[in-house]
């Protein structure tokens, strides 16, 4: 066991510190400050130059260091959402030349944002049920359908799909994955308001949408298997111990300065109780995503500890929230929504966002299945991993 | 960066796993409860393997190996949940590693390494009391007073008592003044005895190491745990695969397979917990007193939640003592509550991280 990152690491490090000194401070114009992030090797670092990336040899390690600077001199990493995080990945293993070209570099700088179009009213965790229908009529395909929980659709360009474009094949055979303008006469986008007061996602209707033939990866009935990669790609971006340890720090200042009967909460015997055990949960998640890096790197892959990510980290969130819940007392009755400057009743919305973590990209059901087929090699019994 | 056992430490896990797998099924775990005195045999093959020597310098005949190297060797002896006085003897051989002269290292520790001298630790004092700061007993060379929850006291060799202000001193097992009354132990693989001294000769250790060797001895419990643990997960999914119902293995229904799945859950992510708290042990010493802490409340906390759900997975046959299944909760039970319950230390923890 070596904990040490080594001395080339450790200069590397250093550099990446010189470089965030020298052009990172607030208020820094953030397009031209990862286009200096890429030039550097430090951005987009799995992605082709031509495409806009920094192209370079992967390297765990030096990612995390990246990361761990980044964050610690609070400076803008990569852009965030499905565009970069799902698309871009899987136009880059599946994709043709055309769609990479078009599509990736303006993903890459934000130009181009991008929708999911994933989820149905009757398709959620059964996802290959979808109704959605797409058609091709004359060098197009015409859509008709519904799309729900998709996020930030209004803010966003367009739009990857699941589209079921095979009606008389299996269902998992009969999907393919089609990109779309959501800008167009046939689509309607209607707000969705969650339990937090905010309105991230939204409904998305087709009537005769339509978008043109080569704009499919893969190939027809495809979809299914290049959506697998995706949803891999998602897994993976949740696993990590940063947002874990972000809430636990959260919830120990929390302790610190609230008082419960007079005194600081933070000396009450059962607060310093809860805090330990949520401590060693929280080193658990980091040790884990330690033994999960150091075996990629020895090209074992991350195992099984790595289809344990997304229920540990959910979970988590679940028990920071019901912890500070009980130290915020009656302040939770007081609601964060519309409220110019919540005070800790802000911890009402992690409550409440603690929820989205245990149902999104999958819901805890579905990782409870994950692992007890995947992991533990027990019988399937149809419903979905 | 490496956060990982590394090929030599794996390879010698494994052999020890293979060992056991062997020599100790579960009927021949089940086999000390059932008996009345120490079951010392599997003990003393494991001497025979070496594994008395670990952390024992090789210039009284050990391997010279750290606490991790140790800790994941008390890993498949949990999982096996391997009767005998392992953990005493280790802790024991630690003890005079870490507070013996030189002389005492070599008088005491090339017997220690073969086995041929069994040790065993006298820590607790009342109720809840086993840290180092709370040990009362005191004395240059006779000592009076009693000592609580001693492992495997009769027959053994030498007794590692614990002091006031954290010293350690060491009695003889035949010495003079020495009282043993066996009690009725939970975990009939780890027998339990109250051991009295009235005015017994006792040889001080120069270092006042006590609360290192507790810190060792959280780590190699928590291993312990974490080996029982795991082998409770396998245990309910093997059964789950093979029990039919409604025509069906059990294990191809929900609410099973999500029982399962959570058992998993509290226990894999929990071996780092225990790496890394040996690795600082041996490594960075202040850093291993909350990491030995964490390791030990979480892990035995989360051992005796997996063995009931066990035993529930069985149903009817899981209840019987002739399968067995309940070894491993009764020494779940031990896992907790020897060297002070999880509560107990995360309050430590809370302390020592000035919370």
């Amino acid at each position: 066991m070596d904990l040490q990152f080594g001395p080339e690491h450790e200069s590397f490090r250093a550099e990446v510190r010189d470089f965030l000194g020298a052009n990172w401070r607030r208020g820094t114009d953030v397009a031209e400050f990862r286009a200096k992030g890429v030039a550097a090797g430090y951005l987009y670092r799995n992605i082709p130059k031509r495409f806009g990336g920094s192209e370079q040899p992967a390297d765990i390690l030096r990612a995390r260091i990246i990361a761990e600077e980044f964050a610690r001199a609070k400076a803008p990493v990569e852009v965030k959402g499905n565009g970069v995080q799902m698309l871009v990945p899987t136009l880059l293993e599946r994709g043709e030349a055309w769609q990479q070209e078009r599509f990736i570099a303006k993903t890459l700088t934000g130009e181009y944002k991008w929708a999911q179009g994933y989820s149905e009213p009757g398709s959620g965790s059964d996802l290959a049920s979808l109704r959605t229908r797409g058609e091709l009529k004359d060098g197009q395909w015409v859509i008709n359908g519904q799309k729900v929980w998709t996020s930030y659709a209004r803010e966003c360009h367009y739009m990857f799909a699941l589209i079921r474009t095979e009606p008389d094949a299996p269902k998992h055979q009969g999907i393919s994955y089609l990109l779309l303008d959501l800008n167009q006469p046939g689509i309607d986008i209607r707000p969705m308001k969650q339990i937090n007061g905010g309105n991230d996602f939204n409904e998305v209707f087709f009537d005769n949408a339509v978008t043109p033939e080569n704009w499919i990866v893969g190939k027809r009935g495809e979809g299914w298997n290049v959506s697998k990669s995706l949803l891999k790609h998602e897994r993976n971006m949740l696993g990590g111990v940063d947002r874990s340890e972000a809430l636990f720090n959260s919830l120990l200042k929390l302790a610190r300065r609230t008082t419960m009967g007079g005194e600081p909460a933070i000396k009450a015997m059962w607060v310093r109780d809860r805090l330990a055990a949520l401590k060693a949960e929280l080193e658990a998640q980091r040790y884990s995503s330690n033994i999960q890096m150091t075996r990629e790197l020895a090209g074992e892959g991350g195992g099984v500890l790595q289809m344990m990510n997304k229920l540990a980290q959910s979970n988590y969130a679940a028990a920071i929230a019901e912890a500070a819940n009980i130290l915020i007392e009656d302040e939770s009755l007081i609601s964060p929504m519309d409220n110019p400057r919540p005070g800790n009743e802000r911890w009402v919305n992690q409550y409440m966002n603690s929820l989205a973590a245990a149902i999104a990209g999958g819901t805890s059901n579905i990782q409870r299945n994950i692992i007890a087929d995947r992991v533990l090699g027990l019988p399937r019994d149809g419903a979905g991993a | 960066m490496r956060f990982d056992l590394d090929e030599q430490q794996r390879a010698f896990q494994q052999m020890v796993a293979d060992y056991l797998e062997t020599e100790c099924p579960k009927a021949r775990a089940l086999e000390a409860h059932d008996r009345a005195g120490a079951d010392l045999a599997i003990w003393e093959a494991l001497m025979e393997l070496g594994l008395g020597g670990i952390m024992v310098p090789e210039e009284q005949g050990g391997l010279g190996l750290g606490l991790l190297d140790l800790a994941i060797i008390a890993e498949p002896i949990g999982r096996f949940a391997a009767p005998g006085p392992f953990f005493d003897h280790a802790l024991a051989t630690l003890a005079i590693i870490l507070a013996g002269s030189e002389e005492q290292k070599a008088r005491w520790l090339p017997d220690m390494a073969t086995g041929k001298l069994r040790g065993t630790v006298a820590l607790a004092e009342e109720k809840g009391v086993w840290t180092a700061e709370n040990w009362t007993l005191d004395g240059e060379a006779r000592i009076s007073g009693a000592k609580n929850h001693v492992l495997h006291p009769e027959g053994a060799g030498l007794l590692v008592v614990g002091l006031k202000g954290g010293r350690l001193g060491v009695v003889a097992g035949d010495a003079e003044g020495l009282a043993v009354e066996m009690l009725p132990s939970t975990d009939g693989g780890r027998q339990i005895g109250r051991v009295t001294f009235s005015e017994a000769a006792i040889e001080l250790l120069p270092r006042a190491e006590g609360a290192r060797l507790v810190d060792a001895g959280l780590i190699l419990l928590a291993a312990d745990a974490f080996g029982g643990a795991s082998a409770c997960v396998t245990m309910a999914v093997d059964y789950a695969r093979e029990r039919e119902q409604f025509g069906k293995p059990i294990g191809s229904f929900q609410a099973v397979k999500h029982q399962l799945a959570d058992m998993a859950l509290m226990v894999e992510p929990s071996v780092g917990l225990y790496w890394y708290a040996a690795h600082a042990f041996d490594t960075d010493p202040s850093s291993a007193r909350v990491a030995a802490r964490l390791a030990k409340s979480h892990i035995t906390e989360v051992y005796p939640k997996v063995a009931r759900r066990m035993i529930e997975a069985h149903g009817g046959i899981g209840y019987t003592w002739e399968y067995g299944a309940h070894v491993w909760l009764k020494r779940a039970l031990f896992d907790q509550a020897y060297l002070g319950m999880p509560q107990a230390h995360r309050a430590r923890v809370a302390d020592l991280l000035e919370w």
